[in-house]
Order: C-alpha cells, then sequence, then structure tokens
C-alpha cells in the first residue's frame, strides 16, 4: 500500500508565527490521512537525533502542520530547518485521538504553542455540533499565535498577561470570568505544564471534567519503555485509587483533576542539567540565535 | 575416556572492557575454532539437535570445521538458521544444544555457540555468506509455483521472528512488506541486546540481505493507528505479527514515578538505539547516576547492569531469590561479577526515597528467605520482617519482566488473546484470523531470540501453506 503513499517528510512551508515560533508543513501523506485531533508525531531531525514528540496541528491530504518553540537543541534544530529540508523521521500519528463527540457546551483553552495543539480539537468539537468558546492565552499580544483561525468558535476569549490584547491576566482569570456566564460540560486545556495544572484546579473545584494533553518526555511512544509515565490518582470515598499510566499510548489527554501534576511537573525536568550542557554546547557551534 | 579440555574463548579484560561498549567476546581464530572442532565426538545418535530450536545439524557443521571446510560449513548452518552470527552470540546455549551435548557427563561441552559464532563471523570477513541467503529448507519451494504469483505478505514489527519470516518467504519469492514502528529494525536486537553482546553492525548486514533478497523495509510505520490492521487484511494475501511482549511491568511501589527510576527497556533504549552512551554527541541525554540499583536476575537486569557501569556508575544487583534461581545466562553474570557489580541475593526493594527536587536518593530493601516452591517450581521467596536497609542511590534500574504490547493489538480487538494479553495461535502461528499469523513474544510471552526465530519459520511454513490453497 505504502506504495503509492509518499512518506517524503519534505518541509513544504515555513513561517514565523513569533519570536523563536515557527509554524512547519510537512509532506507525509500516511500521516496527514490519519492524523486525528489529539494525536501526535515524533520527529528526529538527524541521524544522532533524539526522539521529540510533537502535537499534530492540523492536516491535509498529503501534509501536516506543526509549530514549534525554540526552547533547546533539538527544537532549536527544528526551527533552524528550512523549505525543501527533509525531516530524518517522522513517526506517527502516535496516541489516543481526542474524544471530540457531542457535549453541548465546551470550553477549549491554549496557551503558549498549545494554542496550536487545541485548534484541530476545536474545530472537531465545533464540527460535532458543541457550542464551543475558546480562551486563548499568552504572555503578551506578540506572543499570541493562530488566533485568527479561530473564527469559526461560538466566543474567542483572548488573555495576556500585560493586557497588550483581551483581559490581563492568565487564561485562569479568562475560565472564571467565563464560568460566571455560564458553566460548560466538559474543558479542553493544553499549554505549559504550570498551565495545565492550573486549569485543573479550577476544573475540580468546579467539579468539570477537564482533558489535558501531557507533554512527557518520551523515547519510542508505542508504549516500550514507560519514560512517559504519570501518576493519575483520584479520591473514592474515603480511599484513594493510585494508577500509573503511560502516556504515550494511555494518552496524550488525561482528565486534568487527575493528574499528580507535582510529579509530572518534576519528571519533566529530569534531563534540565544534560539539556543545558547539550544546548551551551550546541550555541558555540552555532552561535547567535538571538534573531530566530 | 579422557576428553581434552574446552578451548576458551578470548575476551576483553575486565578492566578494560568496563569502560567500552565493544564486544566483550572476540571470537575463536580458526586455529582455536578447529582445535575445538576436533573435540566433538560425532554421536551417531546427536542430541545436541534435539536441544536446539531450529534443529541446525551440529555434527555436521563442526565436522567441517574441524575438516577446514568453512563454507560447506556455513552452508549447513544458514540452510537452517537465517541469522547465525546473532544465535552464535546470544543464544543460551548452555540450555540447549550444549546443555544437551554428551560430553557433559565426561566434562565440558562443545562451545557450539562460539563455533557457530566463529563460522558466521568467517563468512561474512570472507565474502561467502550472501552467497547462502537464498538457502532454504522448505519442502514446497519451488513447486508451489508461488515464484511467479505475485502474493504479497505483510511482516509487522522486525524483531527476530518477523526478520525470520521475512527471510523464509523471501526465499521462496513471496513479497515482503515489513513495516516498523521504529527508526530501525532489528527489534530488541537492537533496542535491547547491548552492543558489548552484539554489535549492531552484525545486525545492519543482517537486514542488508533481506533488502537485497527483495524484502521492502517500512520504517517509521506504527501499525495501529498510522495503518489499521484492517487495511493490512484488504492489501495482503496474508500478515504476521511479530511485536514483542515489549511493554515493561513495574514493582509499583511508592515513589516509582521519582526521577532516577527507569525500567530496563527505557534505560536500554537510551542507551542502545539512542546511543545516549554518547551524549552530547547524540542528543538523547540519561542519567549516568553515581551508585546505581538494578533490580531483577534475568539477562535484561545484566544487560541494565553493565551497561549502567560503563556510563561509569558502580552498580549493585538487587534479586529476591538466591544465584542459583536467577534466570540470565550463567556467563553473563560471571561477566557482570568480574566487571565488578556487586549482588545482593535475597533482598527486595519495598519504596523508593526521593529528596524535594522528586530526585530518587535511596532505595528501602527488604531482606528475603526462600519459603515453600511456588507455581514455577521455585522456592517462593518471603519477607523477613523488620530486615528493611537503605541502599543509598541516584538511579534505580527495574527489569522486572515485560508484558504484552497493547499498541497495535489494542486497534485489532477482534483478534484472540489470552488471559495474558497473548496472541493465541495454532502451531503454525494461525491466529483466530485466518489470514492473520503470530510468533515470537507476543504469542509466549518474553522468551529468546532463538525461540522467536522457531516460531518466523513455524509460521512461514503455515503462511506459505495458507496462501498457496
Amino acid at each position: 500500500m505504502e506504495k503509492e503513499i509518499s512518506i517524503k517528510n519534505v518541509i513544504l512551508s515555513k513561517r514565523r508565527l513569533s519570536k523563536g515560533t515557527y509554524e512547519f508543513w510537512i509532506l507525509n501523506e500516511l500521516v496527514a490521512k490519519r492524523a486525528k485531533p489529539g494525536q501526535f508525531v515524533i520527529l528526529r531531525t538527524s541521524e544522532k537525533g533524539e526522539r521529540i514528540p510533537i502535537t499534530i496541528a492540523d492536516a491535509t491530504d498529503s501534509k501536516f502542520r506543526i509549530v514549534i518553540k525554540a526552547v533547546g537543541k533539538s527544537t532549536i534544530q527544528l526551527c533552524l530547518s528550512n523549505v525543501g529540508d527533509t525531516l530524518y523521521d517522522v513517526a506517527g500519528p502516535l496516541g489516543k485521538p481526542s474524544e471530540t463527540g457531542y457535549y453541548g457546551d465546551v470550553m477549549v483553552i491554549g496557551g503558549g504553542v498549545g494554542i496550536a495543539a487545541i485548534l484541530p480539537i476545536a474545530k472537531a468539537l465545533k464540527e460535532a455540533g458543541n457550542i464551543v468558546r475558546v480562551i486563548l492565552g499568552a504572555k503578551t499580544s506578540y506572543e499570541l499565535i493562530l488566533k485568527d483561525e479561530f473564527s469559526f468558535a461560538d466566543k474567542i476569549v483572548v488573555c495576556t498577561d500585560d493586557g497588550s490584547d483581551g483581559i490581563k491576566g492568565t487564561v485562569v482569570d479568562g475560565m472564571i470570568k467565563e464560568f460566571s456566564v455560564s458553566k460548560p460540560n466538559v474543558i479542553w486545556s493544553v499549554g505549559p505544564a504550570q498551565m495545565m495544572k492550573n486549569t485543573s484546579k479550577v476544573a475540580l473545584e468546579y467539579d468539570i471534567p477537564i482533558w489535558v494533553s501531557l507533554n512527557a518526555i518520551m523515547v519510542d511512544g508505542t508504549g516500550m519503555c514507560g519514560g512517559c509515565r504519570v501518576l493519575l490518582s483520584r479520591k473514592q470515598q474515603n480511599t484513594v485509587i493510585e494508577e500509573i499510566k503511560y502516556v504515550c499510548v494511555d494518552g496524550p489527554e488525561f482528565d486534568g483533576r487527575f493528574v499528580e501534576w507535582e510529579s509530572f511537573i518534576s519528571r519533566l525536568q529530569q534531563y534540565k542539567e544534560e539539556e543545558k550542557r547539550a544546548f551551551e554546547k550546541f550555541l558555540e557551534e552555532v552561535g547567535d540565535l538571538s534573531w530566530l | 575416556m579422557a576428553v581434552r579440555d574446552r578451548i576458551p574463548i578470548p575476551e576483553l579484560e575486565p578492566d578494560v572492557r568496563k569502560h567500552t561498549f565493544s564486544e566483550v567476546s572476540r571470537g575463536y581464530t580458526l586455529e582455536m575454532a578447529q582445535e575445538e572442532a576436533k573435540r566433538c565426538l560425532q554421536c551417531k545418535i546427536p542430541t545436541c539437535i534435539s536441544g536446539c530450536p531450529v534443529g541446525i545439524n551440529i555434527p555436521g557443521f563442526v565436522k567441517e570445521i574441524a575438516k577446514g571446510n568453512l563454507e560447506k560449513s556455513f552452508k549447513i548452518i544458514k540452510s537452517q538458521n537465517y541469522l547465525p552470527a546473532i544465535c552464535g552470540r546470544v543464544c543460551p546455549q548452555e540450555v540447549q544444544c550444549e546443555g544437551a551435548c554428551v560430553l557433559n557427563k565426561l566434562g565440558k561441552p562443545i562451545n557450539i555457540g562460539a563455533l557457530e559464532r566463529f563460522v558466521a563471523d568467517y563468512a561474512q570477513n570472507q565474502g561467502f555468506n550472501t552467497k547462502y541467503s537464498n538457502l532454504s529448507n522448505f519442502s514446497i519451494d519451488d513447486k508451489s509455483g508461488l515464484k511467479r504469483s505475485p502474493k504479497r505478505v505483510a511482516v509487522v514489527g522486525s524483531g527476530p521472528a518477523g526478520l525470520t519470516v521475512a527471510s523464509e518467504l523471501g526465499k521462496i519469492g513471496i513479497s515482503v512488506d515489513m513495516y516498523e514502528a521504529l527508526h530501525e529494525f532489528g527489534g530488541v536486537l537492537v533496542y535491547g541486546i547491548p552492543e558489548f553482546r552484539l554489535p549492531k553492525e552484525i545486525v545492519k548486514i543482517e537486514i542488508k540481505a533481506l533488502e537485497e533478497l527483495g524484502v521492502r523495509f517500512l520504517k517509521n510505520i506504527p501499525v495501529g493507528y498510522a495503518v489499521h490492521p484492517r487495511e493490512l487484511l484488504e492489501e495482503y494475501d496474508a500478515v504476521f505479527i511479530g511485536v514483542g511482549a515489549g511493554t515493561p511491568k513495574f514493582m509499583g511501589i511508592p515513589g516509582s514515578e521519582l526521577n532516577g527510576v527507569y525500567s530496563a527497556n527505557e534505560f536500554l533504549t537510551r542507551v542502545n538505539l539512542m546511543k545516549a552512551y554518547k551524549f552530547p554527541e547524540y542528543d538523547t541525554p540519561i542519567r549516568i547516576g553515581k551508585r546505581v540499583v538494578v533490580i531483577g536476575g534475568g539477562n535484561t537486569a545484566m544487560d541494565a547492569a553493565r551497561s549502567a557501569l560503563r556510563l561509569g556508575a558502580s552498580v549493585t544487583v538487587v534479586y529476591r531469590r538466591t544465584e542459583a534461581e536467577m534466570p540470565a545466562r550463567r556467563a553473563e553474570v560471571h561477566h557482570a561479577k568480574e566487571e565488578g557489580i556487586e549482588f545482593l541475593f535475597l533482598t527486595n526493594p519495598v519504596r523508593y526515597l526521593g529528596n524535594e527536587h522528586g530526585k530518587l536518593v535511596g532505595v528501602e530493601c527488604i531482606r528475603m528467605e526462600l519459603g515453600e516452591p511456588d507455581e514455577s517450581g521455585r522456592r517462593k521467596p518471603l519477607p523477613l520482617p523488620n530486615s528493611n536497609f537503605i541502599i543509598e542511590s541516584d538511579v534505580v534500574i527495574e527489569a522486572i519482566g515485560t508484558e504484552s504490547n497493547r499498541f497495535l493489538l489494542s486497534q485489532f480487538p477482534d483478534l484472540k488473546t489470552n488471559k495474558y494479553g497473548y496472541i493465541v495461535t495454532n502451531e503454525y502461528g494461525q491466529t483466530s484470523i485466518p489470514k492473520v499469523f503470530a510468533g515470537g513474544d507476543i504469542v509466549t510471552g518474553s522468551a529468546t531470540v532463538i525461540l522467536a526465530m522457531g516460531a518466523g519459520k513455524k509460521a512461514a511454513e503455515g503462511i506459505v501453506k495458507f496462501i498457496s490453497e
């Protein structure tokens, strides 16, 4: 079957969305045809590269979109790639798709590059007939990406830390403000871990299911290493039920109310020192990157 | 009757090898191999063959080594075993062919593993190995007319079972498409077994030989989501599933989420597949640790322990039974001890201790004693109350076994599995869906390379029979 399908992994287009944040469309018919909202791919930039999980932020017939923020060596390398370059490896789609059925009133929250990840989810929820309220958050208006692509939503609430666009505050402020209008039946929240933790805390108080997409550190992405494991715990009557789940195959989406955020966030820091070392060595090779 | 001593295999010295991932065993020279081969009694009823899961004519190939006919010797091996360079290195010969050797009664058995490896390496070095890629011992072979028919088979998973199926089918002219979820082919041979036991170059050579046979290798395709199993059924005349038992089990004790707690699968995959031992030249990092505790007594535990040692840590293996019950190969335990790995037997972890940053700082263990035999026939380890103690440690590697990988199966609910989640098959690997065959760890649960190859061979026969009907 793959005879006819092209898996060339060529970068077809590249666009700078904000400082250090880029959008890429990549030719890979297999991923493009199969990708469902909420799923991810694993990329490698070179023979010596690590396997990087990235959420698929849209797909058409033969190409799919990713949005990358340059934060470490591998993501910078990706952002330095240009149109016509070929990615070394692309595996996917991986992970369980989002359960984008009909719920009635839904709220979709995106922060930072998480905005790109929630776009296909919000679209699918709209297509399923839901009333979709979107809350987008960024540090400043300049860093707020893809806002125009949410025009299908029933309502868009923008929150910036400095008040340069919309509400001055975080997505949590926007979320609580919207709750006073009406309480959604279900929430999606994708962004930095701290943001997902904070929105989950609010959802727990209001007793609303909240899907978060966990950006755990992974190796294979197929349930083989257990490195992405996350602890879920829920109270049932007087007992606490704890479960270990694998983000790659059981997720990446979980109900944020039950995620053990403290250990999840500390697991994200596992290789902080190594990442810093690799990053500094890389900077010596490529020089100043403040323009990126 | 006096038996001459077994010729020892040259090895890297422990002090040298604990700093390198180079292969420990250096293999026989021609002279050594011939000396060793001459020890073979050439039994009329060779017990060694019955000890071999793929039935290699062992006295036959050993005799040819003694006579100096190495090409003939290679041909004999290759007609039964598609991956001799790999099996010669990683098979547990002591419980298979060598375990069944009659010389055990008089002294040490013939070193069949080392001889098999010698012949395979010799064939590679002399360049006559590729001449025999087409050897097949199928009774059906040409008569079936399959060579002229456009039959197509999909193989999912490129580990030892899948490679064997691809080889057997490829040799008789069936088109094979090999699907692999990772970016390299070989399955456990590339992500699991370390370089110092099995150089990856050997796996690459075998893959290349299959490519020359016409097998199409498709990497980065996770069958399940990227390609649905149903589509494979529509597209191909038969499908073979050899996805392994790759999901690691965890002890599930408190502190398992701490930074520094690894499954052996993750640790070994980072080291072997991702080459984290060459970080930062390679991008994938690994926590090296000053004091590493490895939990378990199998081959994977030995591989993890010896890898951690080579990264520069001091390593303690913790096993809940005694040395006698360890499932690991004796040779590997011996190698580990020579390299300076410490063993704590009759010990089991009960809790991991972390600091305020979520980092592992110690393992709380409890002493065990052996009670009555359990269902496995081994004496059951029981905790000794109030014997708890703490090992200071910054990395723990759990090597307590793996289970069925649900990745593909979760998308294929019609396929019949047993209560442990392994695929149910008949003796030819045929599953509850006649077009689908399976073999290796995803059928048997975690086992050996050679058993997976044996299953692959059987399944290939089953597939040929099925698609010729």
